[in-house]
């Protein structure tokens, strides 16, 4: 007994201290929000909680202030849900066909949905930069969202949800005389709500965190989104640090709010991969 | 007429993956089958292409810079790998103990990092490890009467904060893996290894490990691509992609540089397929080291 006490207190001081260090860059970003961009440049981030430097001018600069932040952040907003909605619709209707029929070719397509799994996105960058710059679409978000729109791994994660839907509801539909579309509309996308939740979560992160490829796409500044504005106020003279560190800080809050009310939702979206059916 | 044969149980599965051909026509194969084409030619944005065979390939072959950025990711992805691998193993199946305090906590405190964005991340690194006096990192130092570090100046002390920065953001999702990983471990297995004396370290090595397995095989899989692929980490870290001395250039760095910031898009193609050629090779090695594709039959 008093051996197993010593083992949960070793094991509770263990995670603490690692829990200390995780946390430690993100207290770090919350004190720097409040302390004027001047001060960092001089002496560095760090973890020093002085009230007589700490105010709220960066915050009132960020509200109030003449500068893109929140045209940055509604870009990405809209981005998100824009490319989220599409991406969850698009490849819902692809698992489904995958799951509920039998059809000449489907495994040589499903080994293609894996294989792009296994590609890394990066040796495509110049290829899809040059046929963007071809077709046109060059600085628009057709080009951001288009690429993305039958994401392999959420098809494979609805593909492995809709194994667990029982097959007779199908046969029921075609039964009442229920088109193939209707079947999939009316009785199949009800039944699939709760796998809809993880994966939104998964492609929302994943694209309000996006930055590369919007990055190189995107030139005009009114079209940036929040990543890529943080990005330009990282200069070398350190001017926009006011703005730089209290819209990091910013940037972090909406993602954290959702992560508390829908935790579990995020782990499912996040581990769906790992877990085979 | 046409409406009965789009509405056949024929037809029916073939417009329901349809858009999934699209894209992968589209925005794969399409772009794969150029990039290899590119990388045999020397082609600038909006000029004639001309075919030079293997040129690009044999310029890559005795290019110094490439090597560098060829072994900075080596060298990081098999470090990343030493790290974020055991580490998240270990806390895992700690964390699973039935003797862990304060589980759901530690769990959502770990996945913290990992809802930040790399911009947002690297910006608090460069920061942190910044080399005045006062940034976190050197005070720490300063602490044990160590001078301040100019960490973003040298190759090694360089390489520790990129590694910090994928370490924080990364310990918590792999720790997720495993415990979603253990989950699937039955536990009567540990109870019968209990009745049969069977110490803590024998469980782990003789029941966790091996059970783990399939778990593991898909953290090195993506660890390893995306080791390989890093590149934004390092723009981050040096705000841009000019490290002195490339000590932070990677591959897809190299990619970055020569195709869209000096616009040789057939000698960056080349970077690219050399890339792909890479993490296929060591992923399908490792895959059939482990044996994943005799499982699959």
């Amino acid at each position: 007994m008093r051996r197993e006490t010593v083992i949960k207190v070793l094991l509770f001081l263990l995670f603490a201290v690692l829990c200390f260090l995780i946390l430690v860059p993100f207290y770090a970003v919350t004190i720097a929000s409040f302390k004027p961009g001047e001060d960092l440049i001089r002496y560095g981030l760090n973890l020093k909680f002085d009230l007589s430097v700490m105010n709220f001018d960066n915050f009132a600069y960020l509200f109030t202030g003449d500068h893109s932040y929140f045209m940055w952040f509604f870009n990405s907003l809209l981005l998100t849900v824009v490319q989220v909605a599409l991406t969850l619709i698009v490849s819902a209707t692809v698992a489904y066909g995958f799951a509920a029929y039998d059809f000449v070719g489907k495994n040589l397509l499903f080994v293609c949905v894996l294989l792009i799994m296994m590609v890394p996105f990066e040796i495509l960058l110049l290829p899809l930069y040059t046929l963007t710059y071809n077709i046109g679409l060059m600085n628009s978000y057709s080009a951001i969202v288009l690429p993305g729109i039958a994401s392999a791994a959420t098809i494979f994660f609805f593909r492995q949800y809709l194994r667990g839907v029982p097959k007779e509801i199908i046969a029921a539909g075609r039964v009442d005389g229920a088109s193939e579309y209707g079947i999939y509309m009316r009785l199949i996308l009800p039944v699939m709500k709760p796998s809809f939740a993880a994966m939104a979560i998964l492609n929302g992160m994943n694209s309000w965190n996006n930055f590369l490829w919007p990055f190189m796409v995107l030139s005009d500044a009114n079209k940036y989104t929040l990543p890529i504005g943080l990005k330009t106020l990282l200069t070398p003279y350190g001017n926009n640090y006011d703005l730089l560190i209290v819209g990091s800080f910013f940037s972090i809050i909406p993602i954290f709010i959702l992560f508390i009310a829908f935790q579990k939702y995020f782990i499912d979206g996040m581990t769906a991969g790992a877990v085979k059916g | 007429m046409i409406k009965k044969f789009l509405y056949s149980q024929k037809v029916a599965p073939y417009v329901f993956v349809l858009p999934f051909i699209l894209v992968f026509l589209v925005f794969w194969v399409y772009p794969l089958g150029s990039s290899l084409g590119m990388s045999f030619q020397k082609i600038q944005l909006g000029q004639e292409a001309s075919w030079i065979g293997l040129d690009n390939y044999e310029k890559l072959a005795g290019d110094g810079v490439f090597l560098k950025a060829v072994t900075n990711s080596a060298i990081y992805m098999v470090l990343t790998l030493l790290i974020l691998i055991p580490f998240p193993m270990l806390f895992a199946v700690l964390i699973n103990s039935k003797l862990m305090w304060g589980r759901e906590f530690f769990k959502s405190s770990f996945f913290f990092p990992a809802l930040t964005s790399v911009v947002v991340a690297g910006t608090i690194f460069r920061l942190m490890f910044g080399e005045m006096e006062g940034s976190l990192i050197n005070s720490i130092l300063g602490w044990f009467g160590i001078d301040p570090v100019k960490f973003l100046k040298g190759q090694v002390t360089g390489f520790i904060a990129l590694l910090a920065l994928a370490t924080w953001r990364w310990t918590g999702v792999n720790m997720l893996y495993f415990l979603s990983g253990l989950k699937n471990i039955p536990d009567e297995y540990y109870e019968a290894a209990s009745i049969d004396g069977a110490s803590s370290f024998q469980k782990f090595t003789k029941i966790t490990m091996p059970l783990l397995k399939p778990t593991t095989i898909y953290v090195l899989t993506i660890s390893i691509y995306a080791g390989l692929a890093m590149f934004i980490e390092s723009m981050m870290l040096w705000n841009g992609n000019n490290s002195p001395k490339n000590i932070g250039l990677t591959i897809v760095g190299y990619l970055y540089r020569q195709g869209i910031e000096k616009n040789n898009l057939g000698y960056a193609a080349a970077v690219g397929i050399v890339l792909l050629a890479i993490t296929m090779i060591i992923n399908l090695t490792q895959l059939k080291l482990s044996g994943m594709f005799k499982k699959e039959d």
